[in-house]
């Protein structure tokens, strides 16, 4: 069989975490509202009423096309799309058509040994359509989500397999919540995803006729259904048979592609410029008002962490993946005097279990990254041991005091006094003839059991190391 | 130029429009004397004109991102012809294609 080469683009709605709609002042966000309890004459299209645009969604999509390198345009407009859907009170939806927000731009995703670049080929603002529901032979509608925000993003065919285009939705997803542009929760529709596929035999440049996935709401089932798709597509073609340009909707529960039923006639949108709207004027000075403290972007930063930290790539990729684990690890590198792997693997071991245990974002910790740094320090200087170091961490997190003030209150300093181990270690061996018999018989793994003894009677303050090393010399003397 | 009575009943397709036969070529004559009127216009050179979306003010007044309630449930639902469970219920309108 010859060699395919799947063809991807991918059309993202990105729902913008504003607090209101885009054209009236009801709240954006409706999860779990009761239907019709959100809405007003503006979103619901009555007649008569005007929209007004939400300077946030501008902000939003400005700080989008930044971070895929698009160029903002000083004077976007909005358009009518029209077409009739019952989810559509007003019988057209409100975007921008052909002279959007923003045009151009590009996202580098690194795939492990090459990196792929994703050309944005549309990139504009758009308000979401209500929602209904089929029962029986008539519709229920909810316009509760008439007028949430938008960006609708669209890639160019340039993915090539379905782990780059699941990759593209992560850094995606990743990117939208590191700028707080959306939520970015697939689960929740904040980020809906269409996939085009087509293949071709490997080392041709053209574009076949393609499908459309619709209706697939986590990445992995964007992995998967590609992936399926493909291969139908691939079999059709070696069958002989032609691919048509169907549109498929992907069911979550059976994991299947099935063909959608097309309308009769060919879409006719008629755009033309929304009359009830100027202009969107982003000049210079609001452009750069919005960008004034744009942040550095997670891939640079994975980038600079390997650079500038000597860091490997698996510990970069972790410490960037949200922002404010980022931050931290940042701060907690500041406070600390040492190595930087220290403090990765302490926040890649530790505070993640706490952040997944607490559900908080790192800056929530009352653990501060300076007190991190601090207990590491402790750990260091042999002030206190390894298991003390770690017990710190939830105790400084419940109580919000300094670790050294918690050492001090609870008398938790490891104990490196030779002669205090020496006593106890003395102690554990008198008190168990038969373990010692059993070790001095060749049983060598007893030594842990020994150690253990020691640290218990100690209350985990005695330096392990130097409990062991006092163990084998009463041993030997044996 | 005179449109295609097929054009006139797309057109009236899209507006979800049902024409009579002498409907369709009234409208057939009217809108092919408006489309006549704008190749009229098309004639003048407008190669140094910029275009004209509006005529009102040059710019848009924004509004900031600040939640205000708006119609009760009772508000928004009290006219619809039918409602059920507090969602607006319609016929299925895809041509039965949806259905
Ligand atoms: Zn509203």
């Amino acid at each position: 069989m010859p060699e395919y080469e799947i063809v991807i683009g991918l059309e993202t709605h990105i729902q913008l975490n504003t607090e209101t709609k885009i054209f009236c002042a009801c709240k954006a966000d409706s999860w779990e509202e009761e239907p019709n309890t959100n809405i007003c004459p503006v979103c619901s299209g009555l007649p008569g009423v005007l929209p007004v645009p939400n300077a946030a969604v501008a902000e939003k999509a400005v700080l989008l096309a930044q971070a895929m390198n698009a160029e903002v345009q000083t004077d976007s407009y909005f358009d009518r799309k029209n077409y009739f859907y019952p989810d559509l009170p007003k019988g057209y939806q409100i975007t921008q058509y052909d002279q959007p927000i923003a045009t151009g731009g590009y996202l580098d995703l690194p795939m492990g040994d090459y990196t792929r670049r994703v050309e944005i080929e549309k990139l504009h603002i758009e308000e979401d359509a209500g929602k209904t529901k089929k029962e029986g032979n008539r519709r229920f509608i909810d316009f509760n989500r008439c007028g949430v925000p938008l960006i609708e993003m669209v890639t160019g065919p340039n993915l090539r397999s379905a782990d780059e285009a699941a990759e593209y939705l992560i850094r995606l997803r990743q990117l939208l919540r590191w700028l707080n542009i959306s939520e970015a929760n697939m689960e929740k529709a904040h980020l809906r995803a269409d996939a085009n596929v087509s293949i071709r035999l490997k080392g041709e440049d053209k574009l076949n006729t393609k499908t459309e996935i619709k209706n697939v709401n986590s990445i992995e089932a964007v992995r998967t259904a590609i992936q399926k798709e493909a291969k139908r597509q691939i079999k059709e073609v070696e069958d002989g048979n032609d691919i048509k340009p169907w549109t498929l909707d992907w069911d979550e529960d059976t994991e299947m592609l099935s063909k959608m039923r097309s309308k009769e006639t060919e879409a006719d949108y008629r755009h033309f410029k929304e009359p009830d709207l100027l202009k969107v004027h982003v000049d210079q000075a609001w452009q750069d008002r919005i960008l004034k403290d744009f942040p550095e972007l997670p891939l640079a930063r994975r980038q600079r962490f390997v650079d500038e930290y000597q860091l490997p790539a698996y510990d970069a990729d972790i410490l960037t993946n949200e922002r404010s684990l980022s931050d931290y690890f940042e701060q907690a590198v500041k406070a600390y005097d040492g190595d930087v792997k220290r403090v990765s693997n302490w926040m890649i071991n530790d505070i993640q279990r706490m952040l997944n245990e607490s559900g908080k974002m790192a800056g929530e910790l009352k653990l501060k990254p300076e007190y991190l740094a601090e207990i590491i320090q402790l750990v260091d200087s042999k002030k206190v041991n390894n298991p003390t170091g770690k017990s710190l961490l939830d105790k400084v997190e419940s109580t919000g005091k300094s670790p050294q003030e918690i050492v001090e209150a609870e008398g938790l300093g490891q104990v490196s006094d030779t002669g205090a181990i020496r006593e106890i270690a003395q102690a554990i061996v008198d008190e168990n003839p038969d373990q010692v018999e059993k070790y001095l018989g060749g049983k060598d793994g007893l030594i842990g059991w020994f150690v253990g003894q020691v640290m218990q009677k100690s209350q985990g303050k005695a330096n392990p190391n130097m409990a062991r090393e006092i163990l084998l010399e009463i041993f030997s003397e044996k | 130029m005179l449109l295609s009575k097929e054009e006139v009943e797309h057109i009236a397709m899209l507006a979800r429009l049902n024409l009579s036969e002498e409907e369709k070529e009234r409208y057939r004559e009217q809108l092919s004397s408006i489309l006549g009127h704008v190749a009229q216009l098309q004639a003048l050179n407008t190669d140094d004109v910029e275009p004209l979306v509006s005529v009102l003010a040059k710019e848009m007044p924004l509004r900031e991102d600040l939640p205000s309630p708006g119609l009760s449930l009772k508000e928004a639902t009290e006219n619809a012809p039918d409602v059920k469970a507090d969602q607006f219920k319609v016929p299925p309108i895809l041509d039965g294609a949806d259905e």
